[in-house]
């Protein structure tokens, strides 16, 4: 997918996490802030980057700012941001294909 | 195929959790609610339904509820949101959809087509996901009973309180006043239909005295269940609902009483000094399977 512009999902409240993305022109940059970052920062980054590959986003700014999500929150949240910023959120989402 | 099981399943105690919040959908099976009701309605934001969505669709494939049966209430079919609602319940695999704002059996029709259509799509069992009606309206209690015989998913109707009391014309009184009506021809209807009935929501949680109450009163009135707003409410819903020993006792007394007696051709007899017969079979029953569900019986009558 490639991204219109910037866009954002999810809150900063417990259990969440805030993520917002930009169009880029040179691949992915991935800035995570976590309060576990030592424990889990390299499965956020992995959860994200994989959210990324299955709906082919090649180029991105990715800012994420972990609350405490479980995994299944925090590809919502990519998936959620991703499908803002290509204008695309509301119909038609393709639930167990590439949003899996 | 419908699962005749999973429709009539135990619905005593039914908690409403926000889409929107993570932390809510996160392990609400830790109060053991018989059902939970993810919100993509009021509770979401009209510019987070989108987002709300994505949340639901990962709890729903990912969180192990442990039993606990996932209903979504979504959106009203006179809003965008609905049909992509529909999508995700049915690919996500929800047990439940709640159907807000019920008016008629069309209504229903209308969901159930696009459920139909979606299952289709996402190559599910057609019947896997089942549909429940929330009255809300004066049209939607006066209707009740169409509404009850509408579809073979249709596991029953909910009373929503806020907005049928706002449609009569007056409000929520804590004393039931406001909704007897509504009550008693819903539960009517759902039984005259072989559909189940469930109260609606008890918003004052700092009087758990007048919730105990109402509670007692709308299972008297012989409600399945309630609507919950916090997980407080459970344990006395589960309470109220679930026979008490001496009741499993005297009921096993009447079945076996009655299937004894009916083989040496007597009617009518005593049991613990009052009057039997016949007409009390049904209810002995229903104790017992009621108690079976709740887990507090476990002989083989039921």
């Amino acid at each position: 997918m490639e991204l219109l512009h910037a866009a954002s999902a999810g809150t900063m409240e417990s259990s969440d996490a805030l993520v917002t993305v930009s169009p880029a022109e040179n691949g992915i940059s991935l800035s995570i802030t976590s309060p576990v970052i030592h424990q889990y920062g390299e499965q956020i980054k992995k959860v994200v980057l994989e959210r990324l590959e299955a709906l082919e986003v090649k180029n991105a700014e990715i800012t994420v700012v972990d609350k405490g999500a479980l995994d299944c929150t925090l590809k919502a949240r990519v998936e959620g941001a991703v499908f803002r910023a290509c204008d695309a959120a509301d119909a038609g989402i393709p639930w167990g294909g590439a949003v899996k | 195929m419908i699962d005749e099981s999973k429709k009539k399943r135990l619905r005593r105690s039914m908690l409403f959790l926000n889409c929107q919040k993570p932390s809510l959908i996160r392990d609400p099976y830790v109060y053991k609610p018989d059902s939970i009701m993810l919100d993509l309605e009021d509770a979401v934001a009209e510019n987070q339904k989108d987002a709300a969505r994505f949340s639901l669709y990962h709890a729903l494939q990912e969180i192990n509820y442990r039993g606990v049966e996932r209903v979504v209430r979504i959106n009203g079919i006179d809003t965008p949101h609905w049909q992509e609602d529909i999508r995700v319940c049915v690919a996500g695999g929800c047990d439940v959809i709640r159907i807000p704002k019920c008016t008629c059996a069309n209504d229903v029709a209308i969901v159930e087509e696009a459920v139909y259509n979606a299952e289709k799509e996402f190559g599910k069992e057609e019947g896997s996901v089942l549909l429940m009606a929330a009255l809300e309206s004066c049209l939607g209690v006066i209707n009740a009973f169409e509404i009850c015989k509408s579809s073979e998913r249709l596991i029953g109707v909910a009373l929503s309180g806020g907005d049928y009391t706002k449609d009569l014309q007056t409000h929520i009184t804590f004393t039931g006043i406001e909704l007897a009506g509504a009550r008693q021809q819903m539960i009517i209807a759902a039984r005259a239909a072989g559909v189940q009935c469930f109260d609606t929501v008890f918003t004052n949680l700092d009087d758990m005295e007048g919730f105990e109450a109402e509670t007692e009163m709308i299972k008297l009135m012989g409600f399945d269940g309630k609507s919950l707003v916090n997980p407080r409410q459970i344990p006395v819903v589960h309470k109220v609902f679930t026979p008490t020993k001496k009741e499993i006792i005297t009921a096993e007394k009447i079945v076996r009483e009655i299937d004894t007696k009916k083989a040496l051709g007597i009617g009518v007899f005593t049991v613990d000094g009052k009057m039997i017969d016949i007409a009390f079979y049904d209810g002995a029953k229903r104790t017992l399977m009621l108690a079976k569900a709740a887990g507090v019986y476990e002989g083989d009558l039921v």
